[in-house]
């Protein structure tokens, strides 16, 4: 049994409050619980369990029941920093207790060595702030291990022979191998390429209070009914529970991060249900809100002391945003694949992880999954062959040929940091509580562009060596819609040149730590999540050493 | 603590037994209107409206019915669309009502304008009233844009195409048709809960091996 939460008074100084609850921020507010210390979680969003989750794609899709209301936190988007921003929807991200990662598809890919040291090996690229990370990858594969073992990772070890090292094998197998899965490994050893099971956070075998996954296919966009989908709501935050030390506080609009006058956090201001207003004291604050929330916290935070915005003297608090580039190529093959059913990805592969630029004429390199993950309305909306009539007889027989016959090849890969990319304060636009919105500006590097056409190539070429009885693709432009929140905080051992520390400590503010998307240095080949929860494990242990030490009182 | 953990802990712990349980979700003003849908298709008797008139209920049929057809599989009318959008009309989907208000009578203008010997969308030919729709439907093929926010339908007739679409394929035991006629159509099967091989390519898959060993294999 999962013990009483304790309740902390706003006036009784914790030792940690933890904005946000989703990857990072569960695995933080559980390593730091698990360690003695008092930690208060707020999250903005309601605290939703597997008994309220749905396959009705009316709720989840049009009402927006597990992520960011666009009617109460409405965005402006802009591709450059001359233009003036025009409200739309410009990014989606979980807003209920745990996050993004309670609807996201699981797809758990660790970084490999280059992506830590690429802009030494490769040197600089003019236009973009292309930088090495503080920490290389033998720092973090302890925690990817740990990732894999206490959170949830199904996976084969030594299956992809371009995957970085690693100290133990994954704690369980991977998930089965999809219609979708067989084809696309098939046609990439036609091909010469090494396809492998895909690493992904879906148990392939029950834990306790969890179980493996059922297969039922409502990944994408849905929360998991039977926690097989490992959440920060099925792991984490259960454990940080378990505890008792850590309290969850649901519903609380976290809006400004309380200094004294010498500059250090003394908690952080929200709004609960009501909208009422609230200080909750801690000696120290960690700032896990995502890459959009978490630049725009701290923006907010504006005072005398920090006029551009709380821990900004870098000035890049929400610039060098990478979203990761990407396209989907989608096959019609004769016979059903069923691929509704199971997960997303059973395959992937990594032999174009690390193109030469000499050789393709670009920057970049990413990775090809075998997928399906669409929902039958979603389908019906939007995954039909172009040129298909969107109703009448002939949308009734392309949908009842199509839908279980369908599969992609999707690609991922490196979003270059360009310093206009970033969220920002919109200057006129306000939320439903009076807060200024987030503005996305952003506009694709030209290589990020180039490289998604390159892979979207490769693709193709699959799902012809694979027999594809159609095949077609999405258009490749530029985005203005963000998913993956990456870079807008970036870590660095030079505070004129970085927000964090390798110790996820802000330059500015001693015990303010920011941990997330925002705090990679380059976007990775895709599937952020894994790095980001790897990333939590470590600043936990950083922060805790530093309380320890004392060193955060100081 | 609260009912919602009880749930939950009942949730998980049926979960974690040897078969998986499956336990449907509770959203009452879908559940309803699925319920009325289901109680439309089975009762030869009409059944009451909630925001819909007889003769708008009438003329919304005979749209959906050209949007998914009845040929040699069921269509929209056999799924009960209508009676869904009622309900949905006078529940969850309330913001819409004015889009239909405005629409309709449009639609028969239209209908009029086209065909003058016609007085209602329903009165024409199935060519006719394809024809009629189609001089609403400025898009005419699929919009290609998935992994994007889809802009909210403008028009009321993609407003109603996308209804159709939603009270045909919503997960039947999460409040849609409770026939699943619509899954049927598609091959979607109902149940949440699948084991492999789930399609034909996998069927006799042998399970992953190393290129070198497959490669053995084959030679």
């Amino acid at each position: 049994m999962t013990p009483e939460q304790p309740k902390y008074k706003t006036s009784d100084e914790v030792d940690f409050v933890v904005v946000g609850s989703g990857a990072a921020g569960g695995i933080i507010a559980k390593e730091l619980s698990e360690n003695g210390f008092r930690v208060v979680v707020l999250e903005q969003g309601p605290y939703l369990t597997e008994a309220d989750f749905t396959h009705n794609e009316v709720k989840i899709l049009s009402e927006d029941l597990l992520t960011n209301h666009p009617k109460l936190q409405p965005n402006t988007f802009r591709k450059t920093p001359d233009e003036k921003a025009k409200q739309q929807r410009a990014v989606v991200y979980g807003r209920l207790v745990g996050g993004t990662s309670v609807h996201f598809t699981a797809n758990f890919w660790r970084l490999h060595e280059i992506d830590f040291v690429e802009r030494t090996k490769l040197g600089p690229i003019s236009g973009t702030g292309f930088s090495d990370w503080p920490i290389t990858y033998a720092d973090l594969e302890p925690y990817y291990t740990k990732v894999e073992w206490e959170i949830g990772v199904s996976g084969l070890a030594g299956a992809s022979p371009f995957d970085p090292p690693r100290s133990k094998p994954y704690p369980m197998p991977p998930l089965p191998t999809k219609a979708s899965g067989v084809i696309f490994e098939q046609a990439a050893r036609k091909l010469g390429w090494n396809p492998f099971p895909a690493p992904m956070a879906i148990l392939s075998q029950p834990r306790p209070g969890r179980s493996a996954c059922v297969n039922c296919g409502f990944c994408l966009a849905f929360g998991c009914e039977v926690g097989a989908k490992s959440s920060s709501l099925a792991s984490a935050i259960r454990m940080a529970e378990k505890t008792g030390r850590c309290e969850i506080r649901p519903n609380s609009y976290v809006h400004r991060i309380a200094l004294d006058a010498n500059g250090r956090a003394t908690g952080a201001l929200y709004f609960d249900a009501q909208r009422n207003a609230h200080l909750q004291k801690a000696k120290a604050v960690v700032i896990s809100a995502n890459g959009a929330e978490t630049p725009r916290l701290l923006l907010l935070s504006a005072n005398k002391q920090f006029p551009n915005g709380l821990a900004n003297s870098s000035g890049l608090v929400g610039k060098y945003l990478m979203l990761n580039s990407g396209a989907i190529a989608v096959g019609v093959f004769d016979q059903p694949l069923n691929d509704y059913k199971g997960f997303a990805v059973s395959r992937i592969l990594h032999d174009f992880y690390e193109l030469d630029p000499h050789k393709v004429g670009f920057y970049g390199g990413g990775g090809l999954d075998a997928r399906f993950d669409q929902t039958p309305i979603g389908f019906a909306t939007g995954g039909l062959p172009p040129g298909t009539p969107r109703w009448g007889k002939e949308f009734k027989s392309a949908l009842a040929h199509n839908f279980t016959r369908t599969m992609e090849v999707m690609s991922h890969g490196t979003s270059l940091a360009v310093e206009s990319n970033s969220f920002s304060l919109d200057p006129e636009l306000k939320d439903a509580w009076g807060l200024p919105a987030l503005r996305l500006t952003y506009k694709d590097h030209p290589d990020d562009l180039k490289l998604a056409t390159w892979l979207n190539a490769r693709a193709l070429e699959l799902l012809d060596a694979a027999g594809a009885q159609k095949k077609w693709s999405f258009p490749i432009e530029e985005q203005q819609f963000a998913v993956h929140l990456l870079g807008t905080c970036r870590m660095g051992n030079d505070a004129k040149t970085s927000v964090v520390n390798a110790d996820h400590r802000t330059h500015d503010v001693k015990n303010l730590f920011l941990c997330d998307g925002s705090s990679l240095v380059t976007s990775g080949r895709g599937q952020p999540t894994m790095t980001i929860e790897a990333l939590a494990f470590r600043a936990a242990d950083r922060i805790r050493d530093l309380a320890k030490r004392g060193e955060l009182n100081a | 603590m609260t009912i919602d953990h009880n749930r939950r802990d009942f949730l998980l712990r049926s979960c974690s037994s040897i078969t998986a349980v499956w336990l449907s979700a509770h959203w009452p003003a879908l559940l309803s209107a699925a319920t009325h849908a289901r109680a439309a298709a089975q009762s030869p008797a009409a059944t009451k409206l909630e925001f819909l008139t007889p003769e708008q209920a009438k003329e919304i049929d005979a749209i959906t019915a050209r949007i998914i057809p009845t040929d040699e599989t069921p269509g929209a009318r056999e799924a009960g669309v209508v009676y869904f959008i009622d309900r949905a009309l006078a529940t969850f989907a309330i913001d819409d009502q004015k889009t239909y208000r405005e629409g309709l009578p449009e639609i028969q203008a239209r209908a009029h304008e086209l065909f003058s010997e016609l007085g209602k969308f329903s009165a024409a030919s199935p060519e006719q009233q394809d024809q009629i729709l189609h001089s609403f439907d400025e898009q005419a093929t699929s919009d290609r844009r998935p992994y994007r926010p889809r802009a909210a339908a403008e028009s009321f007739f993609d407003t109603l195409r996308l209804h159709t679409i939603v009270a045909f394929l919503l997960d039947p035991d999460a409040g849609g048709d409770p026939n699943g006629v619509g899954w049927k159509v598609i091959g979607r099967e109902r149940e949440h809960v699948f084991e492999p091989p789930f399609g034909y390519y996998d069927k006799n898959y042998p399970g992953w091996q190393p290129v070198s060993v497959s490669n053995k294999v084959k030679s």
